[in-house]
Protein backbone atom coordinates (compact mmCIF):
# COMPACT_ATOMS: atom_id res chain seq x y z
CA UNK A 1 0.00 0.00 0.00
CA UNK A 2 1.44 3.23 -1.32
CA UNK A 3 1.21 5.56 2.11
CA UNK A 4 2.15 9.57 2.46
CA UNK A 5 3.36 11.02 5.89
CA UNK A 6 1.86 14.82 5.14
CA UNK A 7 4.01 16.03 8.28
CA UNK A 8 7.37 14.64 9.14
CA UNK A 9 10.30 16.84 10.37
CA UNK A 10 13.21 14.89 8.88
CA UNK A 11 15.42 17.81 9.11
CA UNK A 12 16.11 15.67 12.57
CA UNK A 13 15.73 12.03 11.21
CA UNK A 14 18.54 9.77 10.47
CA UNK A 15 18.96 7.87 7.70
CA UNK A 16 17.80 4.86 9.09
CA UNK A 17 14.20 6.78 9.23
CA UNK A 18 14.57 7.31 5.51
CA UNK A 19 14.90 3.29 4.37
CA UNK A 20 12.46 2.29 7.03
CA UNK A 21 9.95 4.79 5.93
CA UNK A 22 10.71 4.08 2.01
CA UNK A 23 10.20 -0.21 2.99
CA UNK A 24 7.18 0.48 4.70
CA UNK A 25 5.89 2.24 1.57
CA UNK A 26 5.83 5.82 2.34
CA UNK A 27 6.10 7.79 -1.55
CA UNK A 28 5.61 10.98 -0.32
CA UNK A 29 6.16 13.53 2.91
CA UNK A 30 5.87 16.74 3.79
CA UNK A 31 8.34 19.10 6.04
CA UNK A 32 6.45 21.43 7.84
CA UNK A 33 8.70 24.75 9.32
CA UNK A 34 8.57 24.65 12.48
CA UNK A 35 10.66 25.18 15.69
CA UNK A 36 13.74 23.18 15.52
CA UNK A 37 14.19 22.77 19.98
CA UNK A 38 16.63 25.66 20.34
CA UNK A 39 15.74 29.03 19.14
CA UNK A 40 16.68 31.04 16.60
CA UNK A 41 18.31 34.47 17.10
CA UNK A 42 18.94 36.15 13.67
CA UNK A 43 16.87 35.59 11.07
CA UNK A 44 19.66 34.13 8.70
CA UNK A 45 19.42 31.20 10.73
CA UNK A 46 15.68 31.09 10.19
CA UNK A 47 16.18 32.23 6.09
CA UNK A 48 18.42 28.81 5.81
CA UNK A 49 16.50 26.67 7.74
CA UNK A 50 13.86 27.46 4.99
CA UNK A 51 16.51 26.90 2.15
CA UNK A 52 17.33 23.76 3.82
CA UNK A 53 13.71 22.64 3.37
CA UNK A 54 13.36 23.22 -0.13
CA UNK A 55 16.68 22.76 -1.29
CA UNK A 56 18.84 19.68 0.77
CA UNK A 57 16.63 17.75 2.79
CA UNK A 58 14.57 17.61 -0.88
CA UNK A 59 16.92 16.18 -2.38
CA UNK A 60 18.02 14.02 0.88
CA UNK A 61 14.81 12.26 1.04
CA UNK A 62 14.95 11.71 -2.71
CA UNK A 63 18.30 9.34 -2.59
CA UNK A 64 15.69 7.05 -0.69
CA UNK A 65 12.89 7.37 -3.15
CA UNK A 66 10.47 9.52 -1.18
CA UNK A 67 9.34 12.51 -2.41
CA UNK A 68 9.76 15.40 -0.23
CA UNK A 69 7.60 18.55 0.19
CA UNK A 70 7.52 21.13 2.39
CA UNK A 71 5.28 23.81 3.95
CA UNK A 72 6.79 27.28 5.28
CA UNK A 73 6.06 29.61 7.82
CA UNK A 74 6.55 31.41 11.06
CA UNK A 75 5.56 28.75 13.79
CA UNK A 76 4.07 30.11 16.95
CA UNK A 77 6.91 29.54 19.57
CA UNK A 78 8.97 31.97 17.38
CA UNK A 79 6.50 34.51 16.81
CA UNK A 80 6.79 35.84 20.27
CA UNK A 81 10.14 37.13 19.28
CA UNK A 82 9.02 39.87 17.40
CA UNK A 83 12.26 40.75 16.19
CA UNK A 84 13.02 37.79 14.52
CA UNK A 85 9.08 37.58 13.60
CA UNK A 86 9.33 40.05 11.69
CA UNK A 87 12.31 39.70 9.74
CA UNK A 88 10.81 35.95 8.70
CA UNK A 89 7.55 37.88 7.55
CA UNK A 90 9.59 39.96 5.21
CA UNK A 91 11.34 36.52 3.46
CA UNK A 92 8.56 34.65 3.61
CA UNK A 93 6.58 35.25 0.65
CA UNK A 94 10.26 34.52 -1.43
CA UNK A 95 10.11 30.66 0.36
CA UNK A 96 6.25 30.39 -0.65
CA UNK A 97 6.55 30.53 -4.55
CA UNK A 98 9.73 27.39 -4.44
CA UNK A 99 9.50 24.38 -6.02
CA UNK A 100 7.69 21.85 -3.89
CA UNK A 101 5.87 24.40 -1.41
CA UNK A 102 2.40 22.64 -0.67
CA UNK A 103 1.11 25.27 2.05
CA UNK A 104 2.32 27.80 4.68
CA UNK A 105 2.19 26.20 7.38
CA UNK A 106 2.76 24.71 10.46
CA UNK A 107 1.33 27.90 11.83
CA UNK A 108 -0.99 29.19 14.74
CA UNK A 109 -1.24 29.19 18.36
CA UNK A 110 0.99 27.74 21.20
CA UNK A 111 0.35 29.98 24.41
CA UNK A 112 -1.88 32.04 22.78
CA UNK A 113 -0.70 35.10 22.97
CA UNK A 114 -1.21 38.68 21.35
CA UNK A 115 2.18 38.46 18.93
CA UNK A 116 0.95 34.82 18.09
CA UNK A 117 -1.90 36.14 16.74
CA UNK A 118 -0.81 38.78 15.04
CA UNK A 119 1.28 36.26 13.52
CA UNK A 120 -1.13 33.83 12.57
CA UNK A 121 -3.24 36.33 11.29
CA UNK A 122 -0.87 37.63 8.91
CA UNK A 123 0.71 34.35 7.43
CA UNK A 124 -3.52 33.46 6.69
CA UNK A 125 -3.72 36.53 4.66
CA UNK A 126 -0.26 35.93 2.86
CA UNK A 127 -1.72 32.21 1.59
CA UNK A 128 -5.01 33.25 0.89
CA UNK A 129 -2.79 35.97 -1.51
CA UNK A 130 -1.47 33.16 -2.91
CA UNK A 131 -3.53 30.79 -2.72
CA UNK A 132 -1.90 28.48 -0.59
CA UNK A 133 -3.38 25.51 1.69
CA UNK A 134 -2.35 26.45 5.18
CA UNK A 135 -1.41 23.50 8.01
CA UNK A 136 -2.26 24.61 11.52
CA UNK A 137 -0.42 23.94 14.73
CA UNK A 138 -3.30 23.42 17.46
CA UNK A 139 -1.55 24.10 20.80
CA UNK A 140 -0.65 21.09 23.55
CA UNK A 141 -1.89 23.29 26.26
CA UNK A 142 -5.78 24.87 26.64
CA UNK A 143 -6.23 22.71 23.25
CA UNK A 144 -9.70 22.85 22.77
CA UNK A 145 -10.31 26.19 22.77
CA UNK A 146 -7.36 27.07 20.82
CA UNK A 147 -8.25 24.64 18.11
CA UNK A 148 -11.91 26.55 18.14
CA UNK A 149 -10.07 29.93 18.11
CA UNK A 150 -7.72 28.98 15.25
CA UNK A 151 -10.86 27.75 13.07
CA UNK A 152 -12.24 31.14 13.95
CA UNK A 153 -9.69 33.38 12.57
CA UNK A 154 -9.46 31.05 9.49
CA UNK A 155 -13.03 32.12 9.45
CA UNK A 156 -13.09 35.47 10.14
CA UNK A 157 -9.97 36.29 7.53
CA UNK A 158 -12.38 34.56 4.85
CA UNK A 159 -10.23 31.21 4.27
CA UNK A 160 -12.09 28.46 2.39
CA UNK A 161 -11.89 25.30 5.57
CA UNK A 162 -10.79 23.30 2.63
CA UNK A 163 -8.01 24.54 2.23
CA UNK A 164 -7.38 24.88 5.71
CA UNK A 165 -5.37 21.16 7.42
CA UNK A 166 -6.20 21.90 10.96
CA UNK A 167 -3.74 19.78 12.77
CA UNK A 168 -2.56 17.43 15.92
CA UNK A 169 -6.62 16.65 16.77
CA UNK A 170 -7.63 14.31 19.00
CA UNK A 171 -11.42 12.64 20.40
CA UNK A 172 -12.22 16.20 21.94
CA UNK A 173 -11.65 18.75 18.87
CA UNK A 174 -12.23 15.69 15.93
CA UNK A 175 -16.04 16.31 15.74
CA UNK A 176 -15.96 20.44 16.06
CA UNK A 177 -13.17 20.51 12.82
CA UNK A 178 -15.29 18.20 10.58
CA UNK A 179 -18.46 19.91 11.31
CA UNK A 180 -16.96 22.88 10.04
CA UNK A 181 -15.54 21.50 6.73
CA UNK A 182 -11.84 21.27 7.69
CA UNK A 183 -9.35 18.79 6.85
CA UNK A 184 -8.50 16.99 10.34
CA UNK A 185 -5.08 15.97 10.84
CA UNK A 186 -3.98 13.70 13.86
CA UNK A 187 -0.17 13.38 14.60
CA UNK A 188 0.45 9.51 15.79
CA UNK A 189 3.00 11.10 18.35
CA UNK A 190 1.69 8.96 21.73
CA UNK A 191 3.42 10.97 24.55
CA UNK A 192 1.48 14.28 23.74
CA UNK A 193 -0.47 13.67 20.90
CA UNK A 194 -2.10 10.68 19.61
CA UNK A 195 -1.76 6.74 19.81
CA UNK A 196 -2.17 4.46 17.24
CA UNK A 197 -4.67 2.74 18.56
CA UNK A 198 -6.93 5.61 20.12
CA UNK A 199 -6.59 6.50 16.01
CA UNK A 200 -7.83 3.51 14.56
CA UNK A 201 -11.37 4.15 17.38
CA UNK A 202 -11.57 7.02 15.89
CA UNK A 203 -11.16 5.96 12.28
CA UNK A 204 -14.08 3.31 13.33
CA UNK A 205 -16.46 6.57 14.57
CA UNK A 206 -15.60 8.89 12.52
CA UNK A 207 -14.78 6.91 8.93
CA UNK A 208 -12.23 8.20 6.74
CA UNK A 209 -13.42 11.53 5.31
CA UNK A 210 -10.98 14.27 5.27
CA UNK A 211 -9.33 12.61 8.30
CA UNK A 212 -5.16 12.55 7.40
CA UNK A 213 -2.96 11.03 9.40
CA UNK A 214 0.72 11.75 10.09
CA UNK A 215 3.56 11.08 12.23
CA UNK A 216 4.88 14.40 13.16
CA UNK A 217 8.32 12.82 13.78
CA UNK A 218 10.55 15.01 14.50
CA UNK A 219 13.83 15.51 17.54
CA UNK A 220 11.59 14.13 19.70
CA UNK A 221 10.34 10.85 21.18
CA UNK A 222 8.67 10.05 18.03
CA UNK A 223 8.37 7.72 15.21
CA UNK A 224 9.13 7.89 11.52
CA UNK A 225 6.77 4.83 10.89
CA UNK A 226 3.53 6.11 12.16
CA UNK A 227 1.51 6.23 9.38
CA UNK A 228 2.49 2.66 8.56
CA UNK A 229 1.87 1.45 11.73
CA UNK A 230 -1.41 3.04 11.97
CA UNK A 231 -2.33 2.00 8.82
CA UNK A 232 -1.28 -1.89 9.53
CA UNK A 233 -3.21 -1.89 13.33
CA UNK A 234 -6.32 -0.37 11.34
CA UNK A 235 -6.06 -3.29 8.72
CA UNK A 236 -5.83 -5.54 11.52
CA UNK A 237 -8.74 -4.17 13.37
CA UNK A 238 -10.86 -4.29 10.64
CA UNK A 239 -11.19 -0.73 9.39
CA UNK A 240 -11.90 -0.66 5.92
CA UNK A 241 -9.19 -0.77 3.13
CA UNK A 242 -10.56 2.11 1.15
CA UNK A 243 -10.48 4.09 5.00
CA UNK A 244 -7.41 3.34 5.68
CA UNK A 245 -6.38 4.01 1.66
CA UNK A 246 -8.09 7.88 2.44
CA UNK A 247 -6.53 8.47 5.48
CA UNK A 248 -2.87 7.56 4.97
CA UNK A 249 -3.11 8.74 1.11
CA UNK A 250 -5.30 9.97 -0.78
CA UNK A 251 -6.82 12.88 1.57
CA UNK A 252 -3.37 14.27 2.03
CA UNK A 253 -2.82 14.22 -1.95
CA UNK A 254 -6.61 16.21 -1.87
CA UNK A 255 -5.10 18.65 0.17
CA UNK A 256 -1.98 19.41 -0.26
CA UNK A 257 -2.32 19.06 -3.88
CA UNK A 258 -4.46 21.96 -3.95
CA UNK A 259 -0.91 24.06 -4.23
CA UNK A 260 -0.01 22.68 -7.37
CA UNK A 261 3.16 21.66 -6.18
CA UNK A 262 1.94 17.77 -5.44
CA UNK A 263 0.89 15.21 -7.98
CA UNK A 264 0.61 11.48 -8.16
CA UNK A 265 2.91 11.70 -11.14
CA UNK A 266 5.25 12.96 -8.95
CA UNK A 267 6.49 9.07 -7.27
CA UNK A 268 5.00 7.05 -10.37
CA UNK A 269 5.92 8.53 -13.44
CA UNK A 270 8.80 11.47 -12.72
CA UNK A 271 9.61 13.30 -15.05
CA UNK A 272 13.51 13.02 -16.35
CA UNK A 273 14.88 16.32 -15.51
CA UNK A 274 13.06 15.64 -11.84
CA UNK A 275 15.26 12.35 -11.93
CA UNK A 276 17.83 13.45 -12.58
CA UNK A 277 18.49 16.62 -10.17
CA UNK A 278 16.35 15.57 -7.54
CA UNK A 279 14.83 11.76 -7.22
CA UNK A 280 16.50 8.80 -7.69
CA UNK A 281 13.28 7.12 -8.83
CA UNK A 282 11.07 4.79 -6.16
CA UNK A 283 13.32 1.86 -6.19
CA UNK A 284 9.96 -0.14 -4.38
CA UNK A 285 7.73 0.64 -7.38
CA UNK A 286 10.22 -0.30 -9.92
CA UNK A 287 10.85 -3.45 -8.14
CA UNK A 288 7.34 -4.27 -7.85
CA UNK A 289 7.66 -6.04 -4.55
CA UNK A 290 5.06 -5.09 -1.91
CA UNK A 291 6.41 -2.86 1.03
CA UNK A 292 6.77 -4.50 4.08
CA UNK A 293 6.51 -2.52 7.68
CA UNK A 294 9.12 -3.62 10.18
CA UNK A 295 9.73 -2.05 13.92
CA UNK A 296 12.69 0.20 13.57
CA UNK A 297 14.55 -2.65 15.51
CA UNK A 298 14.31 -4.97 13.29
CA UNK A 299 16.77 -2.71 10.83
CA UNK A 300 19.25 -2.81 13.20
CA UNK A 301 21.61 -5.91 11.74
CA UNK A 302 23.40 -7.29 14.42
CA UNK A 303 26.70 -7.76 12.45
CA UNK A 304 27.01 -3.66 11.49
CA UNK A 305 30.67 -3.49 12.66
CA UNK A 306 31.68 -5.16 9.77
CA UNK A 307 31.43 -4.01 6.21
CA UNK B 1 20.61 43.30 -25.02
CA UNK B 2 23.71 41.03 -25.24
CA UNK B 3 23.81 38.05 -28.24
CA UNK B 4 23.13 35.17 -25.12
CA UNK B 5 20.32 36.64 -24.24
CA UNK B 6 18.17 37.16 -27.61
CA UNK B 7 18.96 33.86 -27.73
CA UNK B 8 17.57 32.38 -24.89
CA UNK B 9 14.65 34.65 -25.77
CA UNK B 10 13.84 32.98 -28.75
CA UNK B 11 14.45 29.53 -27.70
CA UNK B 12 11.80 30.17 -24.72
CA UNK B 13 9.28 32.03 -26.15
CA UNK B 14 9.55 29.01 -28.95
CA UNK B 15 7.99 26.86 -26.45
CA UNK B 16 5.84 29.44 -24.18
CA UNK B 17 3.19 28.60 -26.49
CA UNK B 18 -0.09 30.68 -24.14
CA UNK B 19 2.55 31.96 -22.12
CA UNK B 20 4.65 33.91 -24.24
CA UNK B 21 2.15 37.35 -24.01
CA UNK B 22 3.44 36.78 -19.95
CA UNK B 23 7.19 36.07 -20.99
CA UNK B 24 6.94 39.26 -22.70
CA UNK B 25 5.02 41.76 -20.84
CA UNK B 26 6.91 40.40 -17.40
CA UNK B 27 10.20 40.77 -19.04
CA UNK B 28 9.44 44.13 -20.03
CA UNK B 29 8.55 44.97 -16.52
CA UNK B 30 11.95 43.43 -15.08
CA UNK B 31 14.01 45.66 -17.81
CA UNK B 32 12.24 48.89 -16.36
CA UNK B 33 11.61 47.97 -12.23
CA UNK B 34 13.64 50.19 -9.53
CA UNK B 35 12.97 47.25 -7.54
CA UNK B 36 13.54 43.62 -7.61
CA UNK B 37 10.46 42.10 -6.54
CA UNK B 38 9.34 41.57 -9.96
CA UNK B 39 12.30 39.40 -10.43
CA UNK B 40 11.95 37.39 -7.70
CA UNK B 41 8.07 36.42 -8.53
CA UNK B 42 9.14 35.98 -12.22
CA UNK B 43 12.10 33.24 -10.42
CA UNK B 44 9.06 31.64 -8.32
CA UNK B 45 6.46 31.42 -11.30
CA UNK B 46 8.64 30.72 -14.13
CA UNK B 47 8.14 26.61 -13.85
CA UNK B 48 4.58 27.11 -12.58
CA UNK B 49 3.64 28.67 -15.95
CA UNK B 50 6.33 27.44 -18.34
CA UNK B 51 6.74 23.66 -16.75
CA UNK B 52 10.18 22.25 -16.67
CA UNK B 53 10.78 20.19 -20.34
CA UNK B 54 13.94 20.83 -21.92
CA UNK B 55 14.87 23.00 -24.14
CA UNK B 56 14.46 22.02 -27.99
CA UNK B 57 17.63 22.99 -29.54
CA UNK B 58 19.01 21.65 -32.63
CA UNK B 59 22.68 21.63 -33.59
CA UNK B 60 22.48 25.32 -35.45
CA UNK B 61 21.01 26.47 -31.63
CA UNK B 62 24.26 24.74 -30.04
CA UNK B 63 26.40 26.66 -32.67
CA UNK B 64 24.94 30.05 -32.24
CA UNK B 65 25.09 29.58 -28.66
CA UNK B 66 28.92 28.62 -29.04
CA UNK B 67 29.52 31.74 -30.81
CA UNK B 68 27.58 34.30 -28.92
CA UNK B 69 29.92 33.13 -25.82
CA UNK B 70 32.82 30.62 -26.41
CA UNK B 71 32.06 27.51 -24.90
CA UNK B 72 29.07 27.92 -23.52
CA UNK B 73 26.72 24.98 -24.48
CA UNK B 74 22.86 25.18 -23.44
CA UNK B 75 22.69 21.24 -24.02
CA UNK B 76 20.45 20.04 -21.07
CA UNK B 77 18.77 23.26 -20.21
CA UNK B 78 15.18 23.30 -19.11
CA UNK B 79 12.93 25.91 -20.29
CA UNK B 80 12.17 27.28 -16.72
CA UNK B 81 15.89 27.75 -16.16
CA UNK B 82 16.91 29.45 -19.11
CA UNK B 83 13.20 31.48 -18.89
CA UNK B 84 15.69 32.59 -15.52
CA UNK B 85 19.08 33.37 -16.74
CA UNK B 86 17.37 35.51 -19.51
CA UNK B 87 15.04 37.46 -16.72
CA UNK B 88 19.07 37.58 -14.52
CA UNK B 89 20.38 39.18 -17.85
CA UNK B 90 17.10 41.42 -18.54
CA UNK B 91 17.47 42.60 -14.77
CA UNK B 92 18.66 46.17 -15.38
CA UNK B 93 22.36 47.10 -13.37
CA UNK B 94 20.92 48.93 -10.02
CA UNK B 95 23.10 46.78 -7.61
CA UNK B 96 26.26 45.20 -7.66
CA UNK B 97 25.79 41.77 -9.92
CA UNK B 98 27.24 39.70 -7.24
CA UNK B 99 24.98 41.04 -4.58
CA UNK B 100 22.14 40.34 -6.62
CA UNK B 101 23.21 36.67 -7.66
CA UNK B 102 23.89 36.31 -3.94
CA UNK B 103 20.57 37.10 -2.62
CA UNK B 104 18.99 34.73 -5.59
CA UNK B 105 21.39 32.04 -4.37
CA UNK B 106 20.94 31.77 -1.09
CA UNK B 107 17.19 31.72 -1.00
CA UNK B 108 17.07 29.39 -4.51
CA UNK B 109 15.76 26.15 -4.35
CA UNK B 110 17.10 23.08 -6.24
CA UNK B 111 15.95 23.84 -9.89
CA UNK B 112 16.63 27.67 -9.34
CA UNK B 113 20.27 27.12 -7.80
CA UNK B 114 20.72 24.86 -10.77
CA UNK B 115 19.99 27.19 -13.20
CA UNK B 116 21.61 29.89 -11.71
CA UNK B 117 25.13 28.22 -11.95
CA UNK B 118 24.70 27.07 -15.66
CA UNK B 119 24.09 30.64 -16.20
CA UNK B 120 27.96 31.70 -15.37
CA UNK B 121 29.45 32.16 -18.58
CA UNK B 122 26.59 34.72 -19.26
CA UNK B 123 26.66 37.47 -16.59
CA UNK B 124 28.57 40.71 -16.26
CA UNK B 125 31.85 41.03 -14.22
CA UNK B 126 32.91 37.18 -13.77
CA UNK B 127 35.43 37.51 -10.78
CA UNK B 128 33.52 38.87 -9.04
CA UNK B 129 31.49 35.92 -8.90
CA UNK B 130 34.46 33.27 -7.31
CA UNK B 131 33.11 32.96 -4.09
CA UNK B 132 29.46 32.18 -5.15
CA UNK B 133 30.66 29.77 -7.21
CA UNK B 134 32.99 28.38 -4.24
CA UNK B 135 30.04 27.96 -2.37
CA UNK B 136 27.95 26.07 -5.35
CA UNK B 137 31.16 23.85 -5.86
CA UNK B 138 30.81 22.92 -2.13
CA UNK B 139 27.35 21.56 -2.72
CA UNK B 140 26.92 18.04 -2.36
CA UNK B 141 23.41 18.00 -4.26
CA UNK B 142 25.16 16.65 -7.40
CA UNK B 143 23.08 18.17 -9.50
CA UNK B 144 24.12 21.31 -8.29
CA UNK B 145 27.76 20.53 -8.49
CA UNK B 146 27.71 19.68 -12.05
CA UNK B 147 25.76 22.59 -13.11
CA UNK B 148 29.20 24.30 -12.36
CA UNK B 149 31.13 21.51 -13.47
CA UNK B 150 29.23 19.89 -16.52
CA UNK B 151 29.27 22.03 -19.96
CA UNK B 152 30.15 24.99 -18.61
CA UNK B 153 32.98 27.41 -19.71
CA UNK B 154 33.35 29.39 -16.20
CA UNK B 155 35.44 26.99 -14.73
CA UNK B 156 37.48 26.50 -17.56
CA UNK B 157 38.20 30.37 -18.39
CA UNK B 158 37.89 32.22 -14.18
CA UNK B 159 39.60 29.46 -11.94
CA UNK B 160 42.74 29.37 -10.50
CA UNK B 161 44.85 26.22 -10.93
CA UNK B 162 43.52 24.76 -7.09
CA UNK B 163 40.44 25.14 -7.71
CA UNK B 164 40.38 23.93 -11.21
CA UNK B 165 42.20 20.60 -9.39
CA UNK B 166 39.58 20.71 -7.05
CA UNK B 167 36.47 20.47 -8.79
CA UNK B 168 38.47 17.64 -10.84
CA UNK B 169 38.95 15.31 -7.33
CA UNK B 170 35.57 16.28 -5.82
CA UNK B 171 33.87 15.05 -9.85
CA UNK B 172 35.57 11.82 -8.78
CA UNK B 173 34.50 11.41 -5.17
CA UNK B 174 31.40 12.31 -5.70
CA UNK B 175 30.57 10.00 -8.86
CA UNK B 176 30.39 12.68 -11.31
CA UNK B 177 31.56 11.99 -14.68
CA UNK B 178 34.87 13.86 -16.12
CA UNK B 179 34.16 13.83 -19.59
CA UNK B 180 31.54 16.77 -19.87
CA UNK B 181 33.75 19.15 -18.11
CA UNK B 182 34.87 21.92 -20.42
CA UNK B 183 38.80 22.24 -20.90
CA UNK B 184 39.05 18.78 -19.04
CA UNK B 185 42.29 18.79 -21.77
CA UNK B 186 43.50 21.83 -22.17
CA UNK B 187 43.77 22.45 -18.13
CA UNK B 188 45.74 19.19 -17.36
CA UNK B 189 48.74 20.09 -15.47
CA UNK B 190 51.42 18.26 -13.42
CA UNK B 191 50.04 19.44 -10.20
CA UNK B 192 46.70 17.40 -10.94
CA UNK B 193 48.10 14.55 -12.39
CA UNK B 194 50.35 13.78 -9.02
CA UNK B 195 46.49 14.16 -7.32
CA UNK B 196 44.94 12.11 -9.71
CA UNK B 197 48.17 9.43 -9.29
CA UNK B 198 47.26 9.21 -5.74
CA UNK B 199 43.82 9.12 -6.05
CA UNK B 200 44.39 5.88 -8.51
CA UNK B 201 46.55 4.38 -6.45
CA UNK B 202 44.27 4.76 -2.93
CA UNK B 203 41.28 3.22 -5.08
CA UNK B 204 43.66 -0.09 -6.55
CA UNK B 205 44.48 -0.64 -2.89
CA UNK B 206 41.40 -0.28 -1.46
CA UNK B 207 39.67 -2.71 -4.27
CA UNK B 208 38.05 -0.15 -5.98
CA UNK B 209 37.35 0.43 -9.50
CA UNK B 210 39.41 3.29 -11.64
CA UNK B 211 36.96 5.73 -13.36
CA UNK B 212 37.57 5.52 -16.96
CA UNK B 213 37.85 9.05 -17.64
CA UNK B 214 40.56 9.96 -15.30
CA UNK B 215 42.61 8.91 -17.57
CA UNK B 216 41.90 11.68 -19.87
CA UNK B 217 43.83 14.53 -17.54
CA UNK B 218 46.52 12.21 -17.10
CA UNK B 219 47.62 11.07 -20.30
CA UNK B 220 49.71 14.91 -21.02
CA UNK B 221 51.77 13.93 -18.23
CA UNK B 222 52.65 9.93 -19.32
CA UNK B 223 56.53 11.14 -19.73
CA UNK B 224 56.22 10.92 -15.43
CA UNK B 225 57.48 7.86 -14.09
CA UNK B 226 54.29 7.70 -11.45
CA UNK B 227 52.02 8.40 -14.56
CA UNK B 228 53.54 6.11 -16.16
CA UNK B 229 53.62 3.34 -13.40
CA UNK B 230 49.84 4.02 -12.92
CA UNK B 231 49.06 4.20 -16.68
CA UNK B 232 50.87 0.89 -16.75
CA UNK B 233 49.16 -1.04 -13.89
CA UNK B 234 45.88 0.00 -15.08
CA UNK B 235 46.36 -1.64 -18.72
CA UNK B 236 47.34 -4.72 -17.12
CA UNK B 237 43.89 -4.52 -14.95
CA UNK B 238 42.26 -4.13 -18.38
Amino acid sequence: MMLIDPHAHMISRTTDDYVAMADAGIVALIEPAFWVGQPRTFVGTYVDYLSTIVGWERFRAGQFGIRHYCTVGLNSKEANNEELAEGVMDWLPRFALKEGVVAIGEIGYDEQTALEDRYFRLQLELAKELNLPVMIHTPHRDKKRGTSRSMDVCEEHGLDPGMVIVDHNNEETVAETLQRGFWAGFSIYPSTKMGNARMVEILRQYGGERIIVDSACDWGISDCLGVAKTAQLALDRGIPKQTVHMVCYQNALDAYGQSGQMQEADWLDPPAIDQRTLFEGNSILRGGREPHIEAPGDRRRTDHMID
Amino acid sequence: MTQAADLLRNWVLAQAEDEADWIVRSLARIASATQERDLFIFMGLAPRRLGKADLALGAEDLDAADAACPGWSPEGWSVDGAARVLAILTAPATRIFADRFKDLRRTADVAEMIALYRGLPLYPDPDSLHFEVGEGLRSNIKAVFESIAHRNPFPRDHFDEHRWNHMILKALFIGSRLTPITGLGARANPELARILVDYAEERIAAGRPVPQDLWIPLKPFRGDPAVAAILRQEEVAQ
